[in-house]
């Protein structure tokens, strides 16, 4: 399901469940146990990692016998990062700008 | 989650300061058609667009020729709206001198509070599934950025 951009904004700004979700990619599925073997916490914590990334529509979460395995949604983090780089390039432009404006002299003496 | 970027620029802190803070300026290199500002804490910035309408922003902190604070919608959507934790992110500008010149850095933080626009929340669903460790990578860059 989709949820609103702030919620995974905050997922992506843990970076305990970054890693979680660095993992995710690197391994192309994994379940709580195997994650938490990868990193230094703890099978509970990674479970909560992995809610708060469900929830935010960057992982999808499939029952398979005793465990539930986890892969990683690309979509959704392919939209956020070019939300991101696009805000960024417009700082980058605004910033050239106010430069070329500074260093022209078109700004009065303070 | 928040975005920094930061570039040097010969001239001093005032002039600088001057086209940050100043509505003739202002009205040219962040929005293109005009801006009014009140510039004190709480004050209201109005920025005009030719094409995407008027947009309002709420400023924070006033330090003169040192740091300059607001608050502003970033999705067109809420531009109706009065600046808060929900709709806005804080842009922070620092300017420090440098030599001659001034160091002038911003800082865009908030964007965790954002709530999407529905548009946005559709084209979540539209990108596409190849190159992703690439967007991984950029996304890591941002992430990384993150003060915890």
């Amino acid at each position: 399901m989709s949820a609103p951009a702030g919620e995974l904004f905050a997922a992506l700004a843990d970076p305990t469940r970054w890693r979680v979700l660095s993992l995710l990619a690197e391994r192309g599925e994994g379940t709580a146990t195997t994650l938490a073997g990868e990193l230094p916490v703890s099978r509970v914590a990674v479970v909560k990692h992995l809610a708060v990334l469900d929830r935010a529509g960057l992982v999808e979460s499939r029952r398979q016998g005793r465990e539930v395995r986890y892969t990683v949604r690309p979509e959704r983090l392919n939209a956020t990062a070019r939300q991101l780089a696009a805000i960024a390039n417009e700082w980058d432009r605004r910033l050239a700008t106010i430069k070329r404006m500074a260093e022209s002299g078109e700004a009065p003496r303070g | 989650m928040q975005i920094e970027r930061e570039t040097l620029i010969a001239a001093p802190v005032e002039r600088v300061w001057a086209l940050l803070t100043e509505a003739q300026h202002v009205g040219r290199w962040f929005s293109d058609a005009g801006a009014e500002i009140d510039l004190r804490p709480g004050g209201t910035m109005v920025l005009r667009w030719a094409e995407h309408g008027t947009g309002r922003a709420r400023i924070v902190d006033v330090e003169p020729h040192r740091r300059f604070s607001y608050r502003w919608a970033p999705i067109p959507e809420h531009w109706g709206e009065d600046p808060d934790e929900r709709n806005s992110t804080l842009v922070e500008f620092t300017l420090d001198p440098e030599g001659d010149g001034t160091r002038l850095k911003v800082v865009e933080s908030g964007f965790e509070a954002l709530e999407g626009s529905d548009e946005q929340r559709r084209s979540s669903f539209t990108g596409n599934t190849e190159g992703w460790e690439t967007q991984l990578g950029n996304v890591k860059r941002y992430a990384e950025t993150v003060a915890v």
